[in-house]
């Protein structure tokens, strides 16, 4: 190894070591902006999960909104009706998203390209549906209010401050996990997959089971979003069932940069930015979003992030 | 020598199209086989059969005595043949190593494992340079497949093939678009591979063909046509007329 890829080393130790100190700074900025961030950072999570489908394994799936709601769902009414804590109702939660990725990816890996596309929203559309209708357990499109927060060792998590630095670590968690993910040799076969189906097979790969692998985790960690999502608003509603919010999602990874590790968290920022102060002057706050998407997809094909990969310092490279 | 492939009246038809009618072929191991015939023939398809790429309608492919015809791909990899394809079939976006890294993983690896880098295991890495050197590449290993001249992503494609250490290596027209000094480079490499090593190649350059050829199978219409030593397959008349003094 060269000196200067330690060089690299060290500056992205620093650079790591300087977002967590300021993660862990919000707090001291006010609650609305504290409230700001950490929905940033669910959906952060949310959106690095689509990416390890979407950009790395190369599947556009419009259906995880499924993984992220069917946690939110299990952690809320866990409570709700069982009143069980929430920290089984996590487990519960990102068990459960795990699970049904796996059922509904066994189907789904068997095709690809649109039919993907179409049959990922349809399951997910399916759960929306018995989440509309199952109104003694989920309450309906009304939603499914009285969560009460759990306590980490003594600390309520309805304390704002709390509440966001635990957000803040699954975030924190969640992108080591996928960086680390990425540079093992399970990540190097999802990226084969991408870059050439036929030629993995060719070699000798079994790429539904691989296509399957990763959907699965990605669904565990839009999972483990949907928990905290949970926590976050101690409350949930079908909303988060819908493709719409699948769409979102794929908006953020493509707006951030598929294929990048960090992407998707910028595109997650910039959505939901833009959603906040453009939604405060005008109803039609959808259409702002679209005019930057489309820009995005004719000027910055491979996202804001991407040109920053791009064009920045060579040691933020390894983000892909 | 031993068979180490036959093929027992494979046929493959698309509709009224038979692009694959009663094939029988063998080859043994260590064998040089070359496949020729005019353009559609039926060479690709009856290789794309032989890989998994393409089920047949029906017959039979024995593998060192098992029926291999429709099964998948990547079992026919595992089992000991491995191919190239006739248009560069490579990973463009990553770099020449990884690309061969990829290929020996699945060979020798444990390509599940999700909490190791991949950089750590330097055996699969010395593996895949090796075979990189033994077809010829050995600098500008980190650039993107995509920066390659097409005669480097022509010989890639064979260490991509050499990786999973086959017994039969299927050759799609190793030559296909290449110059006269990239045709003569590549001869060297492909008489240059272990002489246990069956090839079945299809190839449209005569020279190639009888340089390296065994044994040589033409193709007419989906059918085997005449098969046997190079000098018997030049002086046969039906090939003559179809083939080698016709339009080409």
């Amino acid at each position: 190894m060269s000196s200067s890829d330690l060089g690299g080393d060290r500056a992205r130790r620093l650079a790591a070591a300087l977002v967590v100190a300021a993660l862990a700074a919000v707090p001291l900025a006010g609650d609305y902006f504290t409230s700001l961030v950490a929905e940033v950072l669910v959906f952060a999570i949310f959106a690095m999960s689509l990416d390890l489908i979407v950009g790395y394994t190369g599947l556009l799936s419009f259906g995880h909104a499924a993984f992220f709601g069917v946690s939110a769902y299990t952690v809320t009414m866990l409570g709700v009706h069982a009143g069980l804590s929430g920290w089984w109702g996590m487990l519960a939660g990102i068990v459960m998203s795990a699970a049904s990725a796996w059922v509904i990816g066994f189907f789904c890996v068997r095709v690809s390209g649109i039919p993907f596309l179409m049959l990922t929203m349809a399951f997910s559309q399916l759960l929306y549906s018995v989440a509309v209708k199952w109104r003694s357990m989920t309450g309906g499109t009304d939603g499914l209010p009285g969560f009460v927060r759990p306590s980490f060792f003594g600390w309520s998590l309805d304390d704002r401050s709390v509440l966001y630095w635990f957000i803040a670590a699954g975030f924190v968690f969640t992108w080591w996990c996928l960086r680390r993910l990425i540079r093992s040799p399970l990540g190097s076969t999802m990226v084969g997959v991408r870059e050439n189906e036929q030629r993995m097979r060719a070699i000798g790969y079994p790429v539904q089971r691989i296509k399957l692998i990763s959907f699965v985790i990605a669904g565990a960690f839009a999972g483990l979003g949907g928990a905290l999502y949970a926590f976050f608003n101690a409350f949930v509603s079908t909303d988060i069932l819908h493709w719409v919010l699948s769409g979102d999602a794929v908006l953020m990874v493509i707006l951030g940069g598929a294929g990048t590790i960090t992407g998707p968290v910028i595109g997650a920022g910039i959505f939901l930015m833009l959603k906040h102060v453009i939604s405060s002057h005008t109803d039609y706050w959808m259409i702002w979003v679209g005019v930057v998407f489309i820009a995005c997809v004719m000027f910055l094909r491979q996202g804001v992030w991407g040109l920053v990969l791009e064009r920045g310092p060579r040691w933020l490279r390894s983000d892909r | 020598m031993s068979v180490l492939l036959r093929t027992e009246k494979l046929c493959r038809s698309f509709g009224s199209l038979v692009v694959t009618r009663d094939v029988d072929l063998e080859v043994s191991r260590g064998e040089r086989h070359a496949l020729i015939g005019p353009n559609g023939a039926g060479k690709t398809s009856l290789v794309n059969q032989l890989g998994g790429q393409l089920r047949p309608s029906s017959g039979r492919i024995f593998f060192k005595n098992r029926d291999i015809a429709g099964l998948e791909p990547e079992a026919i990899c595992r089992l000991g043949i491995s191919r190239t394809f006739q248009k560069n079939n490579l990973f463009r976006g990553l770099s020449v190593r990884e690309n061969v890294r990829l290929a020996v993983q699945v060979h020798r690896g444990r390509p599940y494992e999700a909490f190791r880098s991949t950089l750590a295991d330097r055996a699969l890495w010395d593996r895949a340079d090796e075979l990189l050197e033994r077809i010829g590449l050995v600098s500008g290993l980190d650039r993107r497949v995509s920066e390659l001249s097409y005669g480097e992503q022509r010989q890639l494609e064979i260490a991509i093939a050499l990786a999973s250490e086959p017994e039969l290596l299927l050759l799609d027209e190793p030559t296909s678009g290449m110059s006269p000094a990239e045709t003569d480079q590549m001869i060297e490499l492909v008489r240059g591979l272990p002489s246990s090593l069956a090839l079945l190649m299809i190839e449209h350059d005569m020279k190639v063909v009888f340089s390296l050829a065994d044994r040589v199978t033409v193709l007419h219409y989906g059918e085997v046509l005449a098969s046997g030593p190079p000098a018997q397959i030049q002086s046969s008349e039906r090939v003559r007329e179809v083939y080698l003094g016709g339009a080409h």
